[in-house]
């Protein structure tokens, strides 16, 4: 693989002004696919939730699953789109083996949803508005893993597996229009526009909107024009970008690697890219151009989707909040500052903290553990903080073992870190690591008394009252008991001993 | 018990009479055209109708039948009139337990896991299979020679083309192998077989009858029918199959009505049966011609009025037909590539890459009639081609609704010849693909405009003696009407023939005693 020149960030965007697309995929929950009754299900044995028609047996026929027709026009309105009346589905035809009828049905040039926008929340509190082309009805593909050769791609393979339980899944593909003026601020707003569209769909409950599940996938497209230049560049479109802060780093390495292009005096050659999650980079994929023919014509086997007015009411009625008066419910519900709510939309837990505070914790406690702790891991692993792995209900466990006593602040960490590794539940770690905060008097009278004697000038000064001076026998006795005490109960322990009313 | 030569000549209604009445078995009736399959199907002159005969489950359902029958009370009151009455399903169609192969090499041997839901409904109705009936590739021609199994003879001529794409059916029926059968018409397949053999077929209303189950052709202008030996025969099998099916998103959400009640009304009075002016004449053969005028005549005497209607845009039919079929069967084809089931061929030479196996896969699978609709229907949908081709063959296609509705202002029917010429000789038009696409000149229209149309028996042509075939259509959802007048002028020619035109067919050689060809026997050897 040949390492392609960039340029630094700050230098293409002296030199260039980036333009971008997206196409965001939602996969939606249905109970069911698309256009069958095989369930839509997700981490099942390969090859099980299929039936003739998801297999394109011969003979078979597609029904439109109505409930897809629903999240889709719930989808389109969130995006602040017009619904169509009348629309169809068209065939685009390609041979895949993992499209079994060598066809996608999804829709042409008959959208569901067309002209939204979305207006996007920066870090700073800056909007930006960002126009939606469409946001069409479509089928999933199956699952291709391809076995021997090199770098899991068909290419050099020696066999590949196909697995078609995915194959039917309802998609809504959401195509933005081209977003200018981001400047400098693109990957930010990538980030954040992928982000915003995760969250309404997740907000609407139509899809389950894990990105690391694929529920969520993002292609970008980026492309480059000179300062003052209004033609588009050429552009590359990034493949299946599966988590918020890919995007961000695909969208920047893209800029400047075509900047690097445009510099050689090169032309940027239209195709897909793969991104690379470890060396944070693409590579090229296949020549894209817009020559590819699909044959696309409609769909025959079924009848146009009518919308009548009276139902996309209905179902505009039915629209939860907006994320933006939920940020702001959620906000005060929470008692969070505005600075502190802010950190936790930009690090992208606002959800999980909602969740953890669902699962029983104070907001409080959702926030320390969320922002204090799992945060900062998840920037080490470099995953998006809702993929680290931690349920609520750990976090929970967890704050609950700290309030009993069973274990403190520091152990609690170690056990989170426990958690991580895969070695179980939280109980189940502090048990197998033995963890346990000394709540037996007895061995804490020993080591009070080994402190007092080991610092008497200490214990004089609390004795005349300074109960500041504490800490330093509370950190003898700790330091004795390999932090394994209950800090709170040492405390009362020394002043019980010194006859000290705390 | 009746003598089985005449048991199996006896109409569908003939026999459910007789199951009911206790004069005969169903185990009897289906034994009877297995025999008569086994006597004339096989061999090198046999009539080669049957790509699959079913014996087994058709006995097995007889029984069922029989014995429910015999053990009388409610369950017995329940069956369906057509209980008991065998019947042969065309090969496009799905079955389970019995192969479909859709007449082609990509699919030979491969057992669907589902029934179509046509077949549902016969297995619903009691109704014995009796087997899989031979097609041209894929539904693709006109006269049943595309079936990569070999060609079905006619049984008026052994020499001759059954018509296609369901010259199985067809030629089943008019040899006396079945009293029944299902077809599909995407063109003509079900009525110009009927035409040139001397039986019933009827293409119903698009979306009255459910697709699920039928191999894609068309889709747009695909529709599963009833071929039989009368027209009344048809209705009653045309009522099994219809109706709703929520597996088929084109399917129609309401009945069409009484059909058998239509086909036994007995008169046309005061009906306005329009002749298509662009339908008859030039190009269409002398004796078949003057049968077509004959047929008039009797209707005007029964009663109808005979009006004439001009319909301007259906010589685009052809043309258009031969863009939008092909456009449509390149995707609905585009799955037969050898991954999940049917055949599959390996390349000789490396590279073993998916794209090569699809390739060797499907020039080895496909025929040439299905290569050259594939190749012209992919140049159709190409980008830059799609509006000049597609695009301008859907607009004929209103177009044609259009002369349709403006004929149906005018006439509550209307009367063609089903096909220009009858029955030509085996090979004669193989090498001639535009001449082998004209035989669907008149039957066409119908299935741009998603009509009904049903073809039955005028009688033969003076210079060949070959049966004519009379084309009776109707607005959509009117079926009807087809069956209404179709009995009439059904008794109208019976009676001046003095029987059913099938007796008058040459007796088939019954004494072959080669075994059926069917693909168990193929697979054998």
């Amino acid at each position: 693989m040949s390492v392609d020149a960039t340029l630094s960030f700050e230098e293409a965007m002296e030199k260039y002004d980036p333009v971008l697309g997206f196409e965001v995929h939602v996969e939606l929950n249905t109970k069911t696919k698309m256009f069958s009754s095989a369930p839509n299900v997700f981490g099942d044995e390969p090859n099980t939730n299929v039936n003739e028609v998801d297999l394109g047996m011969p003979g078979v026929l597609p029904v439109v699953n109505r409930t897809a027709i629903e999240s889709s026009i719930k989808i389109g309105l969130a995006l602040n789109c017009k619904i169509a009346e009348t629309c169809r589905f068209a065939r685009k035809n390609y041979f895949y083996p993992d499209t079994p009828k060598n066809f996608q049905t999804s829709q042409y040039d008959e959208p569901i949803a067309y002209d939204g926008y979305l207006d996007i929340e920066l870090s700073d509190g800056t909007v930006f508005r960002v126009e939606i082309e469409r946001a069409h009805m479509e089928e999933d593909a199956g699952k291709l893993t391809h076995m021997g050769g090199s770098a899991g791609r068909i290419q050099g393979a020696d066999y590949s597996l196909v697995d078609y339980n995915r194959s039917g899944v309802p998609l809504v593909e959401i195509v933005t229009k081209p977003i200018q003026g981001a400047g400098s601020r693109a990957p930010e707003l990538a980030k954040a526009y992928v982000a915003a569209v995760r969250e309404i769909v997740k907000n609407l409950g139509v899809s389950d909107a894990k990105m690391e599940r694929g529920n969520v996938r993002c292609d970008a497209n980026v492309s480059l024009r000179p300062h003052g230049r209004e033609r588009f560049g050429i552009r590359s479109e990034t493949k299946n970008v599966n988590s918020l802060r890919a995007v961000e780093h695909a969208v920047r390495y893209e800029i400047q690697r075509h900047a690097a292009v445009l510099d050689s005096g090169e032309p940027v050659i239209q195709e897909t890219r793969h991104w690379h999650e470890d060396t944070r980079s693409t590579t090229s994929g296949r020549a894209k151009s817009d020559a590819d023919d699909y044959r696309y014509f409609p769909e025959p086997d079924l009848v146009p989707i009518v919308a009548s007015r009276e139902w996309v009411e209905e179902l505009r009625a039915t629209l939860p909040e907006p994320p933006a008066e939920r940020r702001k419910r959620l906000q005060a519900d929470w008692g969070y500052s505005d600075l502190e709510f802010r950190d936790v939309v930009n690090a992208g837990v606002m959800d999980e903290i909602e969740e953890t505070i669902a699962a029983g914790a104070t907001a409080t406690v959702a926030r320390k553990w969320w922002m204090g702790e799992i945060v900062g891991r998840a920037k080490n692993a470099d995953v998006d903080p809702g993929q680290l792995g931690v349920q609520p209900a750990t976090i929970v466990e967890l704050n609950k073992l700290v309030e009993d006593g069973k274990i403190n602040n520091k152990m609690a960490t170690a056990v989170l870190d426990g958690v991580l590794a895969g070695e179980g539940t939280p109980a189940e770690i502090v048990e197998k690591r033995g963890l346990a905060v000394v709540s037996d008097d007895g061995p804490l009278l020993e080591a009070i008394d080994a402190a007092l004697a080991a610092q008497p000038d200490v214990a004089d000064k609390i004795r005349a009252g300074k109960l500041q001076a504490i800490g330093a026998i509370v950190g003898g006795v700790m330091k004795a008991t390999r932090g394994q005490a209950d800090a709170g109960r040492v405390k009362e322990l020394i002043l019980q001993k010194l006859g000290v009313e705390g | 018990m009746t003598d089985t030569n005449e048991l199996i000549r006896l109409s569908a209604a003939q026999l459910a009479q007789k199951l009911a009445a206790g004069e005969v078995t169903s185990v009897e009736v289906t034994q009877a055209y297995l025999d008569r399959i086994a006597a004339v199907d096989g061999g090198p002159r046999g009539v080669h109708a049957f790509l699959h005969v079913n014996t087994e489950e058709a006995l097995a359902v007889a029984a069922e039948v029989d014995a429910i029958r015999a053990a009388g009370g409610a369950a017995a009151a329940e069956l369906h009139e057509l209980a008991g009455v065998p019947i042969a399903v065309k090969d496009l169609i799905v079955t389970v337990g019995q192969p479909t192969t859709a007449g082609s090499k990509i699919l030979e041997g491969w057992h669907s896991p589902y029934d179509a839901t046509v077949v549902k409904r016969l297995r619903d109705a009691k109704m014995p299979i009796l087997g899989k009936t031979n097609l041209d590739e894929f539904a693709m021609g006109s006269s049943t020679e595309h079936s990569a199994y070999g060609p079905t003879r006619n049984p008026w001529d052994l020499d001759r083309i059954p018509g296609g794409s369901g010259g199985g059916s067809a030629a089943a029926v008019a040899a006396f192998e079945a009293p029944l059968a299902l077809g599909t018409d995407t063109g003509g397949s079900i009525r110009q077989p009927g035409a040139v053999t001397g039986t019933v077929g009827v293409k119903p209303t698009y979306g009255s009858v459910s697709r699920y189950g039928a191999i894609a052709m068309a889709s747009s202008l695909d529709q599963i029918g009833p071929v039989s030996r009368t027209v009344l025969d048809s209705a009653l099998l045309h009522q099994v199959i219809g109706g709703h099916d929520p597996y088929d998103s084109t399917s129609l959400p309401d009945p069409l009505g009484d059909l058998v009640a239509a086909a036994r009304l007995g008169n046309v009075d005061g009906m306005k049966i329009g002749i298509i002016k662009e339908l008859h004449g030039e190009g269409y053969q002398a004796g078949v011609e003057n049968r077509f005028n004959e047929s008039l005549e009797l209707l005007k005497q029964a009663g109808a009025e005979i009006v004439e209607v001009s319909c301007p845009n259906f010589k685009y039919a052809l043309g258009a037909y031969y863009l939008i079929m092909p456009s449509e069967a390149s995707s609905n084809l585009a799955k037969f590539d050898g991954v999940r089931y049917g055949l599959r061929v390996l390349p000789k030479d490396a590279p073993l890459t998916i794209e090569r196996v699809m390739g060797a896969t499907r020039a080895a699978g496909f025929g040439d009639e299905v290569k050259r609709r594939i190749i012209l229907g992919t140049y159709a949908l190409s980008a830059g081609y799609y509006d000049a081709y597609y695009g301008s063959a859907q607009k004929v296609r209103t177009l044609i609704q259009r002369d349709f509705e403006a004929a149906f202002a005018q006439a509550d029917v209307l009367i063609s010849p089903t096909a220009p010429t009858t029955a030509f000789k085996l090979g004669e038009k193989l090498n001639d693909p535009l001449a082998m696409y004209l035989n669907d000149v008149a039957t066409i229209p119908a299935n741009m405009a998603g009509v009904p149309g049903l073809s039955l028996p005028g009688g033969l042509a003076d210079e060949d003696g070959l049966p004519v075939g009379i084309q009776l259509l109707a607005p959509a959802r009117q079926d009807a009407r087809l069956y209404r007048v179709g009995a009439v002028l059904e008794s109208l020619l019976e009676a001046q023939w003095g029987g059913p035109l099938l007796a008058q067919a040459p007796a088939l050689a019954t004494s072959v005693v080669e075994p059926v060809e069917t693909l168990e026997t193929q697979e054998a050897k």
